[in-house]
Protein backbone atom coordinates (compact mmCIF):
# COMPACT_ATOMS: atom_id res chain seq x y z
CA UNK A 1 0.00 0.00 0.00
CA UNK A 2 1.16 3.83 -0.89
CA UNK A 3 1.40 5.70 1.99
CA UNK A 4 -0.61 9.08 2.02
CA UNK A 5 2.04 11.30 1.16
CA UNK A 6 3.33 9.25 -1.80
CA UNK A 7 -0.09 8.81 -2.99
CA UNK A 8 -0.59 12.90 -2.71
CA UNK A 9 2.47 12.98 -5.04
CA UNK A 10 1.35 11.16 -7.72
CA UNK A 11 -1.68 12.76 -7.74
CA UNK A 12 0.06 15.92 -7.99
CA UNK A 13 2.19 14.57 -10.57
CA UNK A 14 -0.90 13.21 -12.87
CA UNK A 15 -1.95 16.51 -12.96
CA UNK A 16 0.70 18.53 -13.73
CA UNK A 17 1.67 15.49 -16.45
CA UNK A 18 0.15 17.04 -19.41
CA UNK A 19 0.87 20.47 -18.50
CA UNK A 20 4.51 19.74 -17.86
CA UNK A 21 4.66 17.65 -21.16
CA UNK A 22 2.67 20.88 -23.40
CA UNK A 23 5.62 23.34 -21.93
CA UNK A 24 8.45 21.09 -22.53
CA UNK A 25 7.44 20.04 -25.86
CA UNK A 26 5.78 23.49 -27.40
CA UNK A 27 8.13 25.93 -25.17
CA UNK A 28 11.30 24.38 -23.81
CA UNK A 29 12.28 22.04 -26.79
CA UNK A 30 11.12 24.98 -29.65
CA UNK A 31 13.30 27.74 -27.84
CA UNK A 32 16.54 24.91 -27.75
CA UNK A 33 15.73 24.22 -31.55
CA UNK A 34 15.58 27.86 -32.32
CA UNK A 35 18.63 28.35 -30.81
CA UNK A 36 20.27 25.63 -31.99
CA UNK A 37 19.11 27.12 -35.59
CA UNK A 38 20.53 30.43 -34.98
CA UNK A 39 24.07 28.74 -35.12
CA UNK A 40 23.48 26.67 -37.92
CA UNK A 41 23.84 27.63 -41.86
CA UNK A 42 21.19 28.46 -44.69
CA UNK A 43 20.19 25.71 -46.87
CA UNK A 44 21.27 26.15 -50.39
CA UNK A 45 17.41 26.64 -51.38
CA UNK A 46 16.75 28.52 -48.12
CA UNK A 47 15.47 26.99 -44.90
CA UNK A 48 18.13 25.46 -42.49
CA UNK A 49 21.69 23.18 -42.88
CA UNK A 50 23.35 21.47 -39.97
CA UNK A 51 26.79 23.33 -38.97
CA UNK A 52 27.92 25.69 -36.20
CA UNK A 53 28.72 29.68 -37.14
CA UNK A 54 28.60 32.96 -35.45
CA UNK A 55 28.26 35.07 -38.67
CA UNK A 56 24.09 35.46 -38.23
CA UNK A 57 24.68 37.29 -34.85
CA UNK A 58 27.87 38.88 -36.20
CA UNK A 59 25.68 39.94 -38.95
CA UNK A 60 22.65 41.51 -36.75
CA UNK A 61 23.48 44.96 -37.96
CA UNK A 62 22.12 44.56 -40.81
CA UNK A 63 18.76 44.62 -39.78
CA UNK A 64 19.56 47.45 -37.66
CA UNK A 65 16.55 49.69 -38.40
CA UNK A 66 14.46 47.38 -36.99
CA UNK A 67 16.13 47.10 -33.62
CA UNK A 68 16.30 51.05 -34.04
CA UNK A 69 12.55 50.97 -34.47
CA UNK A 70 11.53 48.33 -32.24
CA UNK A 71 13.71 49.98 -29.27
CA UNK A 72 12.30 53.86 -29.71
CA UNK A 73 8.86 53.07 -30.84
CA UNK A 74 7.73 50.76 -28.48
CA UNK A 75 9.14 52.71 -24.95
CA UNK A 76 7.89 55.91 -27.11
CA UNK A 77 4.50 54.40 -27.59
CA UNK A 78 4.22 52.46 -23.90
CA UNK A 79 4.82 56.42 -22.71
CA UNK A 80 1.85 58.36 -24.77
CA UNK A 81 -0.10 55.36 -23.95
CA UNK A 82 0.97 56.27 -20.10
CA UNK A 83 0.17 60.14 -20.46
CA UNK A 84 -3.68 59.36 -21.83
CA UNK A 85 -4.23 56.24 -19.75
CA UNK A 86 -3.30 58.14 -16.03
CA UNK A 87 -5.93 60.94 -16.32
CA UNK A 88 -8.18 58.61 -17.64
CA UNK A 89 -7.77 55.64 -15.18
CA UNK A 90 -8.15 58.74 -12.14
CA UNK A 91 -11.26 59.69 -13.12
CA UNK A 92 -12.64 56.40 -13.59
CA UNK A 93 -11.30 55.14 -10.09
CA UNK A 94 -11.88 58.59 -8.17
CA UNK A 95 -14.07 60.66 -9.96
CA UNK A 96 -16.62 58.93 -11.56
CA UNK A 97 -20.15 58.16 -10.09
CA UNK A 98 -19.37 54.80 -8.25
CA UNK A 99 -22.64 53.57 -9.59
CA UNK A 100 -21.90 53.38 -13.19
CA UNK A 101 -17.98 52.44 -12.27
CA UNK A 102 -18.74 48.83 -13.83
CA UNK A 103 -20.02 50.06 -16.66
CA UNK A 104 -17.65 52.51 -17.96
CA UNK A 105 -14.52 50.02 -16.80
CA UNK A 106 -15.92 47.64 -19.22
CA UNK A 107 -15.95 50.04 -22.01
CA UNK A 108 -12.38 50.42 -21.44
CA UNK A 109 -11.75 47.05 -21.81
CA UNK A 110 -13.86 45.35 -24.25
CA UNK A 111 -12.10 47.48 -26.91
CA UNK A 112 -8.84 45.52 -25.94
CA UNK A 113 -10.09 41.90 -26.08
CA UNK A 114 -11.45 42.36 -29.30
CA UNK A 115 -9.16 42.02 -32.63
CA UNK A 116 -6.40 43.63 -32.64
CA UNK A 117 -6.63 42.91 -36.69
CA UNK A 118 -9.73 44.81 -36.94
CA UNK A 119 -9.22 48.02 -34.80
CA UNK A 120 -6.05 48.62 -36.67
CA UNK A 121 -7.53 48.16 -40.27
CA UNK A 122 -9.93 50.89 -39.20
CA UNK A 123 -7.06 53.17 -38.84
CA UNK A 124 -6.06 52.24 -42.49
CA UNK A 125 -9.40 53.53 -43.52
CA UNK A 126 -9.11 56.89 -41.51
CA UNK A 127 -5.61 57.82 -41.75
CA UNK A 128 -5.64 56.34 -45.76
CA UNK A 129 -5.82 58.80 -48.49
CA UNK A 130 -9.55 58.86 -48.81
CA UNK A 131 -9.98 59.57 -45.12
CA UNK A 132 -8.75 62.76 -43.25
CA UNK A 133 -6.41 63.71 -46.09
CA UNK A 134 -9.15 63.82 -48.27
CA UNK A 135 -11.06 65.88 -45.68
CA UNK A 136 -7.98 67.98 -45.59
CA UNK A 137 -7.57 68.46 -48.98
CA UNK A 138 -11.19 69.59 -49.31
CA UNK A 139 -10.56 72.41 -46.98
CA UNK A 140 -7.13 73.40 -49.15
CA UNK A 141 -4.19 71.49 -47.15
CA UNK A 142 -3.23 69.32 -49.96
CA UNK A 143 -1.06 65.89 -50.66
CA UNK A 144 -0.84 65.15 -46.41
CA UNK A 145 0.38 61.82 -45.96
CA UNK A 146 -0.62 60.16 -42.74
CA UNK A 147 -0.66 56.12 -43.80
CA UNK A 148 3.17 54.56 -43.47
CA UNK A 149 4.70 57.00 -41.37
CA UNK A 150 5.96 56.85 -38.13
CA UNK A 151 3.17 58.62 -36.48
CA UNK A 152 0.73 56.08 -37.58
CA UNK A 153 2.50 53.78 -36.28
CA UNK A 154 2.46 55.21 -32.98
CA UNK A 155 -1.53 55.99 -32.92
CA UNK A 156 -2.06 52.47 -33.81
CA UNK A 157 -0.22 51.26 -30.78
CA UNK A 158 -1.85 54.25 -28.46
CA UNK A 159 -5.02 52.77 -29.57
CA UNK A 160 -4.33 49.12 -30.03
CA UNK A 161 -2.50 49.55 -25.95
CA UNK A 162 -5.02 52.01 -24.41
CA UNK A 163 -7.13 49.96 -22.41
CA UNK A 164 -4.18 47.62 -21.25
CA UNK A 165 -2.64 50.51 -20.02
CA UNK A 166 -5.43 52.02 -18.10
CA UNK A 167 -5.99 48.63 -16.38
CA UNK A 168 -3.55 48.47 -14.04
CA UNK A 169 -3.81 51.74 -13.33
CA UNK A 170 -7.18 52.05 -12.39
CA UNK A 171 -6.84 48.85 -9.97
CA UNK A 172 -4.41 50.38 -8.02
CA UNK A 173 -6.21 53.94 -7.86
CA UNK A 174 -9.21 52.30 -7.15
CA UNK A 175 -7.41 50.00 -3.99
CA UNK A 176 -6.20 53.49 -2.56
CA UNK A 177 -7.22 54.14 0.77
CA UNK A 178 -9.56 57.17 0.81
CA UNK A 179 -8.70 57.88 5.12
CA UNK A 180 -5.38 58.94 3.33
CA UNK A 181 -6.42 61.40 1.07
CA UNK A 182 -8.65 62.75 3.59
CA UNK A 183 -5.69 63.00 6.54
CA UNK A 184 -4.25 64.71 3.85
CA UNK A 185 -6.66 67.20 3.26
CA UNK A 186 -7.16 67.61 6.92
CA UNK A 187 -3.73 68.46 7.59
CA UNK A 188 -3.96 71.44 5.16
CA UNK A 189 -2.55 69.90 2.09
CA UNK A 190 -4.21 71.86 -1.07
CA UNK A 191 -5.65 68.78 -3.84
CA UNK A 192 -2.65 69.27 -6.07
CA UNK A 193 -0.29 68.51 -3.26
CA UNK A 194 -1.93 65.52 -1.61
CA UNK A 195 -2.22 64.22 -5.69
CA UNK A 196 1.33 64.50 -5.79
CA UNK A 197 2.54 63.13 -2.36
CA UNK A 198 -0.02 60.73 -1.82
CA UNK A 199 -1.99 59.70 -4.87
CA UNK A 200 0.68 59.39 -7.51
CA UNK A 201 3.45 57.54 -5.30
CA UNK A 202 1.03 54.99 -4.25
CA UNK A 203 -0.45 54.33 -8.19
CA UNK A 204 3.51 54.01 -9.30
CA UNK A 205 3.08 50.22 -9.01
CA UNK A 206 -0.09 49.89 -11.41
CA UNK A 207 1.79 52.50 -13.65
CA UNK A 208 5.22 50.15 -13.58
CA UNK A 209 3.03 47.12 -14.43
CA UNK A 210 1.21 49.23 -17.00
CA UNK A 211 4.41 50.44 -18.23
CA UNK A 212 5.92 46.93 -18.34
CA UNK A 213 3.00 45.12 -20.26
CA UNK A 214 2.46 47.26 -22.62
CA UNK A 215 6.42 47.66 -23.53
CA UNK A 216 6.73 43.99 -23.17
CA UNK A 217 3.95 43.23 -25.83
CA UNK A 218 5.55 46.18 -28.15
CA UNK A 219 8.35 44.64 -28.61
CA UNK A 220 7.04 41.76 -30.43
CA UNK A 221 4.39 43.69 -32.18
CA UNK A 222 3.68 42.32 -35.88
CA UNK A 223 0.12 43.86 -37.17
CA UNK A 224 0.75 47.33 -36.38
CA UNK A 225 3.28 48.24 -38.18
CA UNK A 226 2.95 46.60 -40.99
CA UNK A 227 -0.24 47.80 -41.66
CA UNK A 228 0.13 51.46 -40.60
CA UNK A 229 3.76 51.74 -40.91
CA UNK A 230 3.19 50.11 -45.10
CA UNK A 231 6.73 48.91 -45.38
CA UNK A 232 8.80 51.48 -44.32
CA UNK A 233 8.63 51.12 -40.31
CA UNK A 234 9.80 47.33 -39.36
CA UNK A 235 9.85 46.21 -36.26
CA UNK A 236 11.86 43.37 -35.29
CA UNK A 237 7.94 41.19 -35.34
CA UNK A 238 8.17 42.95 -39.19
CA UNK A 239 12.03 41.40 -39.77
CA UNK A 240 10.91 37.92 -38.64
CA UNK A 241 8.21 37.40 -40.56
CA UNK A 242 10.45 38.75 -44.05
CA UNK A 243 13.04 36.41 -43.02
CA UNK A 244 11.18 33.06 -42.26
CA UNK A 245 8.28 33.27 -44.81
CA UNK A 246 9.86 35.31 -47.85
CA UNK A 247 13.61 35.19 -47.88
CA UNK A 248 13.22 31.57 -45.88
CA UNK A 249 16.80 32.29 -44.27
CA UNK A 250 16.20 30.39 -40.86
CA UNK A 251 19.09 30.30 -38.81
CA UNK A 252 19.68 34.77 -39.28
CA UNK A 253 15.72 34.62 -38.41
CA UNK A 254 16.28 32.65 -35.62
CA UNK A 255 19.12 34.54 -34.39
CA UNK A 256 16.79 37.88 -34.12
CA UNK A 257 14.09 35.96 -32.33
CA UNK A 258 16.75 35.06 -29.99
CA UNK A 259 17.88 38.59 -29.43
CA UNK A 260 14.04 39.54 -29.36
CA UNK A 261 13.60 37.44 -26.53
CA UNK A 262 16.58 38.59 -24.97
CA UNK A 263 15.32 42.08 -25.22
CA UNK A 264 12.26 41.16 -23.78
CA UNK A 265 14.26 39.26 -21.03
CA UNK A 266 16.08 42.36 -20.15
CA UNK A 267 13.06 44.89 -19.96
CA UNK A 268 11.08 42.39 -17.71
CA UNK A 269 14.25 42.11 -14.85
CA UNK A 270 14.51 46.04 -15.07
CA UNK A 271 10.84 46.63 -14.62
CA UNK A 272 10.82 43.83 -11.67
CA UNK A 273 13.57 45.19 -9.92
CA UNK A 274 12.08 49.09 -10.66
CA UNK A 275 8.61 47.36 -9.32
CA UNK A 276 11.05 46.38 -5.82
CA UNK A 277 11.84 49.27 -5.40
CA UNK A 278 8.54 51.34 -5.88
CA UNK A 279 6.54 49.03 -3.96
CA UNK A 280 8.82 46.56 -1.95
CA UNK A 281 7.32 43.57 -4.08
CA UNK A 282 9.34 42.07 -6.92
CA UNK A 283 5.43 40.79 -8.75
CA UNK A 284 4.58 42.46 -11.53
CA UNK A 285 1.11 40.86 -12.44
CA UNK A 286 1.03 40.54 -15.90
CA UNK A 287 -2.56 38.75 -16.02
CA UNK B 1 -12.44 66.02 -16.84
CA UNK B 2 -15.67 64.70 -18.43
CA UNK B 3 -14.21 65.99 -21.61
CA UNK B 4 -11.33 64.46 -21.47
CA UNK B 5 -12.53 60.69 -20.82
CA UNK B 6 -15.77 61.72 -22.83
CA UNK B 7 -12.79 62.08 -25.79
CA UNK B 8 -10.83 58.31 -24.74
CA UNK B 9 -14.57 56.76 -25.32
CA UNK B 10 -15.18 58.43 -28.84
CA UNK B 11 -11.10 57.95 -29.47
CA UNK B 12 -11.81 53.93 -28.90
CA UNK B 13 -15.17 53.49 -30.28
CA UNK B 14 -15.25 55.80 -33.23
CA UNK B 15 -13.03 53.46 -35.61
CA UNK B 16 -14.89 50.54 -34.72
CA UNK B 17 -18.36 52.00 -35.23
CA UNK B 18 -16.89 53.22 -38.78
CA UNK B 19 -15.86 49.76 -39.83
CA UNK B 20 -19.40 48.78 -38.71
CA UNK B 21 -21.20 51.96 -40.13
CA UNK B 22 -19.45 50.76 -43.91
CA UNK B 23 -20.55 47.30 -43.55
CA UNK B 24 -23.68 48.47 -44.20
CA UNK B 25 -22.69 50.43 -47.21
CA UNK B 26 -25.10 50.14 -50.18
CA UNK B 27 -21.78 51.23 -52.19
CA UNK B 28 -19.06 49.01 -53.12
CA UNK B 29 -16.84 52.53 -52.78
CA UNK B 30 -15.47 52.21 -49.30
CA UNK B 31 -15.51 55.72 -47.94
CA UNK B 32 -18.67 57.00 -49.29
CA UNK B 33 -21.66 55.94 -47.72
CA UNK B 34 -24.63 55.99 -49.74
CA UNK B 35 -27.23 54.05 -48.60
CA UNK B 36 -28.14 51.14 -45.99
CA UNK B 37 -27.65 47.95 -47.18
CA UNK B 38 -26.89 44.47 -45.53
CA UNK B 39 -26.00 42.81 -49.30
CA UNK B 40 -22.31 42.78 -47.87
CA UNK B 41 -23.32 40.50 -45.10
CA UNK B 42 -25.21 38.00 -47.79
CA UNK B 43 -21.92 38.48 -49.97
CA UNK B 44 -19.32 37.39 -46.85
CA UNK B 45 -21.84 34.41 -45.93
CA UNK B 46 -21.80 33.43 -49.10
CA UNK B 47 -18.10 33.00 -49.75
CA UNK B 48 -16.67 29.36 -49.05
CA UNK B 49 -13.35 30.56 -48.79
CA UNK B 50 -14.12 32.59 -46.13
CA UNK B 51 -16.58 30.03 -44.46
CA UNK B 52 -13.66 28.01 -44.99
CA UNK B 53 -11.55 29.91 -42.76
CA UNK B 54 -14.46 30.66 -40.44
CA UNK B 55 -15.10 27.09 -39.78
CA UNK B 56 -10.72 26.29 -39.43
CA UNK B 57 -10.81 28.80 -36.95
CA UNK B 58 -13.48 27.72 -35.18
CA UNK B 59 -11.89 23.95 -34.74
CA UNK B 60 -8.78 25.25 -33.55
CA UNK B 61 -9.90 28.32 -31.18
CA UNK B 62 -12.57 25.44 -29.46
CA UNK B 63 -9.97 22.63 -29.52
CA UNK B 64 -7.38 24.67 -28.44
CA UNK B 65 -9.70 26.23 -25.53
CA UNK B 66 -11.13 22.93 -24.15
CA UNK B 67 -8.06 21.43 -23.86
CA UNK B 68 -6.17 24.72 -22.40
CA UNK B 69 -8.97 24.28 -19.47
CA UNK B 70 -8.70 21.21 -18.61
CA UNK B 71 -4.92 21.15 -18.82
CA UNK B 72 -4.60 24.56 -17.04
CA UNK B 73 -7.34 23.58 -14.46
CA UNK B 74 -5.11 20.67 -13.23
CA UNK B 75 -1.66 22.38 -13.33
CA UNK B 76 -3.37 25.27 -11.06
CA UNK B 77 -4.71 22.81 -8.80
CA UNK B 78 -1.46 20.75 -8.89
CA UNK B 79 0.57 24.03 -8.19
CA UNK B 80 -1.58 24.09 -4.95
CA UNK B 81 0.30 21.22 -3.98
CA UNK B 82 3.78 21.30 -5.08
CA UNK B 83 7.11 22.54 -2.97
CA UNK B 84 8.18 25.88 -3.37
CA UNK B 85 10.88 25.19 -5.62
CA UNK B 86 8.53 22.99 -7.94
CA UNK B 87 5.92 25.95 -7.95
CA UNK B 88 8.50 28.47 -9.00
CA UNK B 89 10.13 26.61 -11.62
CA UNK B 90 6.43 26.30 -13.34
CA UNK B 91 5.69 29.75 -12.36
CA UNK B 92 8.56 30.77 -14.38
CA UNK B 93 7.38 28.41 -17.38
CA UNK B 94 3.76 29.45 -17.44
CA UNK B 95 4.99 33.38 -17.27
CA UNK B 96 7.10 32.50 -20.27
CA UNK B 97 4.62 31.34 -22.18
CA UNK B 98 2.69 34.72 -21.83
CA UNK B 99 5.77 37.02 -21.98
CA UNK B 100 7.39 35.18 -24.81
CA UNK B 101 6.31 36.81 -27.91
CA UNK B 102 3.68 35.66 -30.32
CA UNK B 103 6.13 35.97 -33.32
CA UNK B 104 8.54 34.33 -31.68
CA UNK B 105 6.06 31.47 -30.42
CA UNK B 106 5.22 31.00 -33.70
CA UNK B 107 8.46 30.65 -35.09
CA UNK B 108 9.85 28.24 -32.46
CA UNK B 109 7.20 26.07 -33.29
CA UNK B 110 7.38 25.83 -37.14
CA UNK B 111 11.36 25.64 -36.43
CA UNK B 112 11.22 22.49 -34.05
CA UNK B 113 7.89 20.84 -35.64
CA UNK B 114 10.12 21.08 -39.09
CA UNK B 115 12.85 19.12 -37.55
CA UNK B 116 10.13 16.66 -35.91
CA UNK B 117 8.60 16.45 -39.59
CA UNK B 118 12.29 15.74 -41.34
CA UNK B 119 12.88 13.13 -39.09
CA UNK B 120 9.45 11.20 -38.32
CA UNK B 121 8.52 11.36 -42.33
CA UNK B 122 10.88 9.29 -43.73
CA UNK B 123 10.42 6.87 -40.47
CA UNK B 124 6.94 6.66 -41.46
CA UNK B 125 7.24 5.93 -45.01
CA UNK B 126 9.70 3.12 -44.34
CA UNK B 127 7.89 1.18 -41.74
CA UNK B 128 4.14 2.02 -43.33
CA UNK B 129 2.64 -1.38 -44.51
CA UNK B 130 0.24 0.12 -47.11
CA UNK B 131 1.34 2.42 -50.31
CA UNK B 132 0.62 5.77 -49.14
CA UNK B 133 2.41 6.56 -45.91
CA UNK B 134 0.45 9.72 -44.26
CA UNK B 135 2.54 12.75 -44.34
CA UNK B 136 2.77 14.47 -40.64
CA UNK B 137 3.06 18.21 -41.31
CA UNK B 138 1.18 21.28 -40.46
CA UNK B 139 -2.07 21.93 -39.99
CA UNK B 140 -4.75 21.74 -36.92
CA UNK B 141 -2.51 20.21 -34.51
CA UNK B 142 0.16 22.78 -34.69
CA UNK B 143 -1.52 25.65 -34.96
CA UNK B 144 -4.12 24.18 -31.66
CA UNK B 145 -0.66 23.08 -29.97
CA UNK B 146 1.04 26.66 -30.02
CA UNK B 147 -2.52 28.62 -29.26
CA UNK B 148 -3.06 26.15 -26.49
CA UNK B 149 0.77 26.90 -25.05
CA UNK B 150 -0.55 30.41 -23.68
CA UNK B 151 -4.06 29.72 -22.89
CA UNK B 152 -3.44 27.13 -21.14
CA UNK B 153 -0.92 29.50 -19.30
CA UNK B 154 -3.54 31.71 -19.11
CA UNK B 155 -5.96 29.17 -17.49
CA UNK B 156 -3.91 28.41 -15.14
CA UNK B 157 -2.56 31.93 -14.14
CA UNK B 158 -6.62 32.92 -13.46
CA UNK B 159 -7.72 29.39 -12.31
CA UNK B 160 -4.53 29.82 -9.62
CA UNK B 161 -6.04 33.14 -8.60
CA UNK B 162 -9.28 32.17 -7.95
CA UNK B 163 -8.02 28.67 -5.51
CA UNK B 164 -5.35 31.18 -3.62
CA UNK B 165 -8.94 33.18 -2.70
CA UNK B 166 -10.80 30.31 -1.68
CA UNK B 167 -11.47 29.68 1.77
CA UNK B 168 -9.26 27.15 3.48
CA UNK B 169 -11.73 26.39 6.58
CA UNK B 170 -14.37 25.03 4.54
CA UNK B 171 -11.94 22.76 2.33
CA UNK B 172 -10.78 21.46 6.11
CA UNK B 173 -14.37 21.08 7.71
CA UNK B 174 -14.85 18.71 4.35
CA UNK B 175 -12.22 16.45 5.34
CA UNK B 176 -12.95 16.82 9.12
CA UNK B 177 -16.49 15.39 8.60
CA UNK B 178 -14.67 12.66 6.34
CA UNK B 179 -15.56 13.88 3.16
CA UNK B 180 -12.92 11.98 0.74
CA UNK B 181 -10.67 14.50 -0.99
CA UNK B 182 -12.14 13.82 -4.25
CA UNK B 183 -16.07 14.40 -2.66
CA UNK B 184 -14.80 17.29 -1.41
CA UNK B 185 -12.87 18.50 -5.04
CA UNK B 186 -16.55 17.88 -6.10
CA UNK B 187 -18.72 19.39 -3.90
CA UNK B 188 -16.87 22.00 -2.90
CA UNK B 189 -13.64 23.38 -4.84
CA UNK B 190 -14.90 22.87 -8.41
CA UNK B 191 -18.08 24.51 -7.61
CA UNK B 192 -15.99 27.74 -6.79
CA UNK B 193 -13.31 27.50 -9.20
CA UNK B 194 -15.89 26.81 -12.46
CA UNK B 195 -16.52 30.23 -12.99
CA UNK B 196 -12.85 30.89 -13.28
CA UNK B 197 -12.20 28.06 -15.41
CA UNK B 198 -15.54 28.93 -17.83
CA UNK B 199 -13.94 32.76 -17.53
CA UNK B 200 -10.85 31.32 -18.50
CA UNK B 201 -11.60 29.07 -21.62
CA UNK B 202 -13.73 32.40 -23.28
CA UNK B 203 -10.50 34.25 -22.97
CA UNK B 204 -8.29 30.99 -24.88
CA UNK B 205 -10.90 31.17 -27.25
CA UNK B 206 -10.71 34.65 -27.89
CA UNK B 207 -7.10 34.91 -27.82
CA UNK B 208 -7.29 31.61 -30.79
CA UNK B 209 -10.01 33.42 -32.76
CA UNK B 210 -8.49 36.82 -33.11
CA UNK B 211 -4.60 35.63 -33.16
CA UNK B 212 -3.17 36.23 -36.56
CA UNK B 213 0.95 36.04 -35.88
CA UNK B 214 1.15 32.73 -34.67
CA UNK B 215 -1.45 30.65 -37.49
CA UNK B 216 0.57 32.93 -39.73
CA UNK B 217 3.66 30.53 -38.96
CA UNK B 218 2.46 27.38 -38.41
CA UNK B 219 -1.36 26.77 -39.71
CA UNK B 220 0.47 25.85 -43.37
CA UNK B 221 -2.39 25.19 -45.91
CA UNK B 222 -5.33 26.09 -43.19
CA UNK B 223 -6.09 29.49 -43.27
CA UNK B 224 -8.02 30.87 -40.34
CA UNK B 225 -10.09 33.59 -40.17
CA UNK B 226 -7.58 36.98 -39.26
CA UNK B 227 -5.09 34.82 -41.81
CA UNK B 228 -8.19 35.25 -44.34
CA UNK B 229 -9.18 38.68 -43.10
CA UNK B 230 -5.41 40.02 -43.38
CA UNK B 231 -5.18 38.81 -46.60
CA UNK B 232 -8.11 40.45 -47.88
CA UNK B 233 -7.10 43.95 -46.51
CA UNK B 234 -3.89 43.83 -48.30
CA UNK B 235 -5.80 43.19 -51.97
CA UNK B 236 -7.75 46.48 -50.56
CA UNK B 237 -10.95 47.43 -48.05
CA UNK B 238 -13.81 46.62 -49.02
CA UNK B 239 -17.74 46.11 -47.86
CA UNK B 240 -17.30 42.42 -47.56
CA UNK B 241 -14.62 42.81 -45.47
CA UNK B 242 -15.98 45.24 -43.32
CA UNK B 243 -19.30 42.92 -43.15
CA UNK B 244 -16.66 40.40 -41.71
CA UNK B 245 -14.53 42.60 -39.56
CA UNK B 246 -18.57 43.08 -37.55
CA UNK B 247 -19.16 40.17 -37.38
CA UNK B 248 -15.47 39.09 -35.63
CA UNK B 249 -15.99 41.81 -33.45
CA UNK B 250 -19.87 40.96 -32.43
CA UNK B 251 -18.45 37.01 -31.49
CA UNK B 252 -15.62 38.26 -29.79
CA UNK B 253 -17.47 41.13 -28.18
CA UNK B 254 -20.17 38.34 -26.94
CA UNK B 255 -17.14 35.95 -25.43
CA UNK B 256 -15.52 38.80 -23.47
CA UNK B 257 -19.24 40.22 -22.23
CA UNK B 258 -19.76 36.46 -20.59
CA UNK B 259 -15.69 35.87 -20.09
CA UNK B 260 -16.17 38.72 -17.34
CA UNK B 261 -19.32 38.45 -16.38
CA UNK B 262 -18.39 34.98 -15.34
CA UNK B 263 -15.20 36.30 -13.17
CA UNK B 264 -17.24 38.82 -11.71
CA UNK B 265 -19.90 36.18 -10.52
CA UNK B 266 -19.48 34.95 -6.88
CA UNK B 267 -16.85 37.84 -5.62
CA UNK B 268 -19.49 39.16 -3.19
CA UNK B 269 -20.15 35.55 -1.70
CA UNK B 270 -15.95 35.28 -1.81
CA UNK B 271 -15.31 38.20 0.60
CA UNK B 272 -18.43 36.76 2.85
CA UNK B 273 -16.72 33.52 3.54
CA UNK B 274 -13.13 35.43 4.45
Amino acid sequence: MASLDTRKKLVTAALIAPAALWLFFFLVLPFIAMVGFSFGERGAAGGYQPGFTLEHYANLGARSMAYVNTLTLAPIGSLLCLLIAYPAAYYLAVKSNPNHRLLLVSLVIIPFWTSLLVRTYAWMYILGSRGIPNLLDMIGIENVRMLNTPGAVLLGIVYGYLPLMIMPIYVSLEKLDRRLLEASADLGARPISTFFSVTLPLSLPGVMTGVALVTILLLGEYLIPQLLGGGKVFFLGNALVDLFLQSRNWPFGSAIAVTLVLIVVIVLMIAMRIAWRVSGTRQVDLV
Amino acid sequence: MRAFITSVYLFLYAPIALVVLFSFNAGRNASEFIGFSTQWYGKALGNSFLMNALWNSLVIGLTSALLAALFGTMAALAMERMSPRMRAIFDGLFSAAIVVPGVVIGIATLVALVEVFNFVNPVLTAIWPGEAAPKLGLGYGSVIAAHGLFSMALVTMIVKARIASLGRDIVEASSDLYATPFTTFRSIVLPQILPSIVAGFLLAFTFSFDDFIIAFFVAGSKTTLPMYVFASIRRGITPEINAVASMVLAASLLMIVGARSLMRERKPASSETE
